[in-house]
């Protein structure tokens, strides 16, 4: 089981508690005093707690350029630097995320964690960073998460049956382009999980619908549209909450995904059961 | 081992050489593929297709990655879009013109054979990648849209969106995830491929470290399929995602693979300068903002006022000034070094006195800030948030970065390495971008590796393997090879230094940015020679990795990377050094016409310069093994943009 | 030909719900999905506001006075009659209603119990809501005190078991008697203002819930929703006070 700082006295974070300010890099920008609270955890199944550091970076500064000011000078004084997620830094491959002062990747909208900096914060500011929480993307250490369970919904059925060199000349299917731009705001999708982390369920229905619409949405996708509906969404449920229709999704989406797409799914899901059931009869009589 | 260089080019005329080879090649009978099991290393564009591919074809495929999931590789952050010789707009392309501006893109430094097959196979990747469902852009008929991408005189970009790379890859991705769900494919996530395992004369498998729990385990196989990407993080900052890493490739070349024109990267010339010495990374602007924008510095040295208080008088559009016929559009190539020489003057703008302007103010009197912002509005965007200057009001500045490398592992035309056995695709290889790659080919080429040549070409090599197993990992060359990379663990936490990876990375990068960056010069490139192997030593004598190796430790994951490009930078440097011509993305100072425009030099160096590894002295031991560029199809020119 | 996925922990999916249990029964197999449950809890929704409203309307008979509003009452008994036995409709009603609380609160509650597994571990810092607001984070607890309210206006109006002066047929004195009574009054206000904020959420949710959506009408929805409550709740609460203030009584 992972722990809750309730159970965990504070006292025991050692040495590292507090960490001093990392050197201050040579800009011309505005220099920030920050103090953090960040959530440290050294594996899956140990307790974690909330560590605070102090730290001065410049405020062009992106967020995981602070984070990583902040772990050069832990690995210099000997202590384990704070492990996060993060790749591209650009904002497209969904690798980062981190809960910022209890948002999804912070209080900037439509913005991936690595994409907001250090000038929408303010000198003297407490920012706390904790990792996305739900038993679908368990904690790996510190900040990280095992985000899988996303690739096994597309497993289920987010793709479009083709085997290479079996495609027809791209022109022979016309698509509208209405519908095309359509699957397109569905496909923007990053996989970074921060509508898992955002909705007070922990569903997945915006990454799923968002992944079921961008293909149920093209007229390449009419063939498999309701077992890919019907078997995409209920593997999300293997692994995730059910959506009430809170929207927090929809806002803490650096992509900002609209939940209209969840109400699409919601109506393919219910006709995949009867569209299903007349594929089966045609089976049957085939 | 060494090493003979036979490209096995088929014969004929161009145009059939892939058809004939394709017929000539052997076949797997469709129940014997179940016998033969492939790794493929690096799940972007070019190992995803690849494995989903073979996956379809029935082999037991392998695909290893260290992200957590396929579709985090750095393929997705391509932005502009991918050619292909469809000639939907009727406006002249054909595959022929497109295998043409390939060949001279690349100044003249691919081969032919290679290019013409993917300027052949670029028809069915758009065919594909539609049929999977990329929401390419369309027209309001329901048909694809094109755009002229990179100065290129047709349009014959497809594009969606500003993320084509994203949705391009998404679909290999979901290709992949069917097979995976099929059983054909088994996903390694979080694997990080530490080595490659070569006995008998031909690669038997690989060793990779598990990220999470830190073992090191060995994989073996028919065939090895290496799609790691390019070593563009050798300078630390370039516009490669953190991660990226040339381990698997320089691992390979260790063990007898080739690697080829290691000089040649492509800088971009629009990302947006570093703002201050602790930057992490650069980021890329679309190459298309250069069709509005107007680049431009202060003609005075020491310019103080903002860039709106400038006078037109005081302004020096000196790509329009130089190049009247391709201005602002010429090949990223020419528009970096122009860059580079006005900030080198002193005449760089911003407050490190680092970038250009690339200014929008005259498109937007012209065409008003609305259309502007349907151009570029996601563009505009993220440049204001990243420097907090609003681009509509303040020209945004932008200078070059390290954006693609052409150069990487040797690899025949059936993209094998050196190695029988070891496969390089995408960006990995070398093969077809020359000495500079034109935009919108990145995405290509991977997808014509991974989808459409190597499923061929991997057959006709495993055909000749019926009835033998994959070797055991309990043999000795296995466990030789675990305890090896183990040992370089163990060195590493051993060391217990004062400093961090990122460090010495940061250190390395700017000595390879300095001396073997945009231009390049003898001196210089000495000057990197000599510097390099003392960092070397230093790294491993004064790095610091804290935590546990048996265990999530992201010090030592970089700390493995960052080891190998201390290596590789120096065969880099040591390739530029014996390249004594400037052709594409390789500018030698020494080489320069007297307009300042690379000299290339065909009498003497038409050919790939690929090396041999022959001992740890890299400077002194490498050996270069020369193929010979031969040109029947293209006449050899000196480009010119004026 | 099919290999095992390797299952590694830390790098594969965890288990959380386990797989979808499927039935070849349609209804039975779609019940079993959390989209199904909204379904259901979206369609006994839409029943529930329609009592709701009817409910309402009727209940309008009290400003007409005790005999048309006793009437009323009398003659939702003799529905359909003689069609139907008496009383036959109302029970059939009453039933239906039954099924529909059933089905809405089976369906909560095994929505919240998959909610908490998907979270077992809460945030250990303040949330910063955006989207949810107030009615949507407390639909549970207002479903709550909505459920507890009804079963007492049961008990009070027609069962009779709370309200001492209770005369079973005399729904009018019956009423005013119990509402003239602050603490009572009380009670209803705090159960209609339960239920208001209740389906100021749920009645927006639905849609969303049945996949009723569109881009240009999304925004009539929360319209729909807010005016729903105002109207239906709003009218309920005049009542309680009308008759507290003495407008409408003995």
């Amino acid at each position: 089981m992972n722990d809750t700082p309730g159970t965990d006295s504070p006292t025991t974070s050692g040495a590292g508690s507090t960490g001093t300010a990392a050197a201050a890099p040579a800009s011309h920008a505005n220099m920030l005093n920050l103090k953090l609270k960040v959530w440290r955890q050294a594996g899956p199944d140990v307790h974690g707690h909330f560590e605070d550091y102090t730290t001065t970076v410049a405020d062009d500064a992106s967020f995981l350029e602070m984070l990583d000011y902040v772990n050069e000078d832990l690995i210099r004084k000997g202590d384990e630097p704070i492990s996060f997620d993060h790749d591209c830094r650009e904002g497209i491959c969904g690798t980062c995320g981190v809960m910022i002062d209890g948002q999804a990747h912070g209080p900037q909208k439509g913005t991936a964690t690595c994409q907001l900096h250090m000038r929408k914060f303010n000198d003297g500011d407490e920012i706390t960073i904790e990792p996305w929480r739900a038993a679908g993307f368990p904690i790996i250490k510190d900040l990280v998460v095992n985000r899988a369970a996303f690739d096994r919904i597309v497993e289920a059925g987010g793709y479009i049956t083709v085997n290479t060199g079996a495609a027809p000349d791209a022109n022979e299917i016309p698509v509208p382009k209405e519908a095309s731009d359509s699957a397109m705001d569905a496909a923007a999708c990053i996989g970074c999980g921060a509508c898992v982390a955002a909705c007070p369920n922990s569903a997945a229905n915006l990454f799923t619908s968002a992944k079921i619409n961008h293909l149920n949405l093209l007229p390449q996708g009419q063939a498999e549209r309701y077992t890919r509906t019907e078997a995409m969404v209920e593997t999300m449920e293997e692994y995730f909450g059910s959506c009430t229709n809170y929207g927090e999704c929809q806002e803490a989406c650096p992509k900002e995904i609209s939940i209209d797409f969840i109400a699409m799914m919601n109506r393919d899901y219910a006709k995949s059961k009867l569209m299903n059931l007349r594929r089966l009869g045609q089976k049957k009589i085939g | 081992m060494t090493i003979t260089l036979d490209a096995h080019i088929p014969k004929g005329p161009i145009a059939d050489k892939w058809t004939n080879h394709k017929f000539d090649l052997k076949l797997v009978n469709p129940s014997n593929r179940r016998k033969f099991d492939v790794i493929v290393v690096g799940s972007g564009l070019a190992g995803a297709a690849a494995a989903a591919t073979l996956g379809e074809l029935g082999y037991n495929v392998k695909v290893f990655t260290y992200h957590d999931s396929p579709r985090r590789a750095h393929s997705i952050a391509a932005q502009g879009g991918i050619n292909a010789a469809k000639n939907y707009r009727n406006d002249g392309d054909s595959v022929h013109r497109l295998f043409y501006d390939t060949v001279k893109g690349g100044d003249y430094r691919s081969r032919e054979a290679n290019v013409h097959r993917l300027a052949e196979v670029s028809v069915n990747i758009i065919d594909q990648a539609t049929a999977q469902g990329v929401p390419f852009a369309r027209e309001y008929g329901g048909l694809l849209d094109n755009r002229s991408f990179g100065g290129a005189q047709v349009a014959r970009t497809f594009y969606a969106r500003g993320q084509t790379g994203q949705q391009l890859l998404l679909g290999a991705y979901q290709a992949l995830a069917r097979q995976i769900h099929l059983g054909t494919v088994t996903l390694y996530n979080r694997m990080d491929m530490q080595d490659v395992v070569v006995h008998d004369g031909r690669a038997q498998g690989i060793v990779c470290r598990d990220l999470i729990t830190g073992e090191v385990q060995a994989f073996s196989a028919h065939a090895v399929l290496l799609c790691t990407g390019g070593y563009g993080n050798v300078y630390f900052l370039s516009t490669n995602a953190k991660a990226c890493n040339v381990t698997a490739t320089w691992r390979a070349h260790k063990k007898g693979a080739a690697f080829a024109n290691p000089c040649f990267t492509q800088i971009h010339p629009t990302c947006i300068p570093p703002a201050d010495e602790f930057q992490s990374k650069l980021t890329l602007m679309s190459e298309s903002l250069r069709n509005d924008g107007r680049i431009w510095v202060p003609k005075s040295l020491d310019e103080t006022r903002a860039a709106a208080d400038i006078p037109e008088s005081e302004r020096d559009y000196y790509l329009e000034r130089k190049y009247p016929s391709f201005g602002n559009l010429v090949p990223r190539d020419v528009a970096s070094r122009n860059a580079k020489t006005v900030v080198d003057e002193g005449r760089g703008v911003g407050p490190l006195k680092n970038g250009v302007y690339l200014d929008f103010a005259d498109a937007i009197g012209r065409f008003g800030e609305d259309v502007i912002k349907a151009r570029y509005g996601n563009l505009f965007d993220m440049y204001e948030r990243i420097t907090g200057e609003d681009p509509y009001k303040v020209p945004m500045r932008i200078y070059p970065a390290t954006h693609y490398t052409m150069g990487g592992l040797w690899v025949d035309y059936n993209l094998q390495t050196t190695i029988p056995g070891l496969f390089a695709l995408g960006e990995a290889n070398f093969s077809d971008h020359g000495a500079n790659r034109l935009g919108a080919s990145a995405l290509m080429q991977g997808l014509a590796d991974g989808y459409f040549v190597a499923p061929s070409t991997v057959a006709g090599y495993l055909a000749g393997l019926l009835g033998t197993d994959p070797m055991s990992v309990d043999e000795p060359a296995f466990v030789e090879s675990l305890s090896e990379s183990q040992g370089r663990i163990d060195k590493l936490m051993a060391v217990k230094g004062t400093e961090t990876v990122d460090h010495y990375h940061r250190e390395l990068g700017k000595v390879i940015w300095d001396y073997c960056g945009m231009s390049r010069n003898k001196a210089g490139l000495e000057k990197a020679l000599a510097e390099i192997p003392p960092l070397r030593e230093e790294f491993w004598a004064n790095v610091r990795i804290p935590g546990d190796p048996n265990g999530w430790n992201q010090s030592l994951e970089k700390a493995l990377r960052v080891s190998d490009f201390m290596e590789m930078a120096e065969l880099k440097v040591r390739d530029a050094l014996h390249r004594e011509e400037s052709c594409g993305g390789h500018f030698r100072e020494e080489h320069q016409t007297e307009e300042g425009e690379a000299k290339r030099d065909d009498e003497n160096f038409a050919y790939v310069g690929a090396w041999e590894y022959a001992g740890p002295d890299i400077q002194r031991d490498a050996v270069l093994h020369k193929e010979d560029l031969v040109f029947e199809n293209v006449a050899l020119t000196q480009r010119s943009y004026k | 030909m099919t290999q095992a996925m390797e299952r590694r922990e830390g790098a594969d999916a965890p288990d959380v719900n386990g797989p979808h249990r499927s039935s070849s029964n349609l209804l039975i197999d779609f019940w079993r999905s959390a989209v199904g449950k909204k379904w259901v809890m979206a369609l006994s929704g839409v029943g529930l506001m329609g009592f709701v409203f009817a409910h309402m309307f009727g209940n309008l008979k009290m400003f007409m006075g005790r005999t048309a509003f006793d009437a009323y009452a009398e003659g939702l008994r003799s529905l359909l009659y003689p069609i139907m036995p008496h009383g036959w409709v109302l029970w059939a009603m009453r039933i239906g209603l039954i099924a529909m609380f059933a089905a809405h609160i089976v369906s909560a509650a095994q929505l919240t119990a998959m909610n908490r597994r998907a979270r077992p571990i809460r945030y250990q810092s303040p949330r910063d809501y955006i989207a949810a607001n107030f009615a949507a984070r407390t639909m549970r607890w207002t479903g709550i005190i909505v459920a507890l309210y009804l079963l007492y206006h049961l008990a009070d109006l027609t069962w009779g078991w709370v309200n001492p002066d209770f005369v079973h047929g005399a729904a009018y004195d019956n009423l005013v008697a119990s509402l003239s009574v602050p603490y009572v009054a009380a009670i209803y206000l705090v159960g209609n203002i339960a239920l208001g904020i209740h389906l100021f959420h749920g009645a927006w949710s639905m849609f969303q819930s049945m996949g009723i959506n569109s881009p240009r009408y999304n925004g009539a929805r929360k319209a729909f929703a807010a005016g729903f409550v105002v109207v239906t709740i709003g009218m309920n609460c005049v009542f309680v006070v009308a008759i507290l203030t003495g407008f409408v009584g003995s």
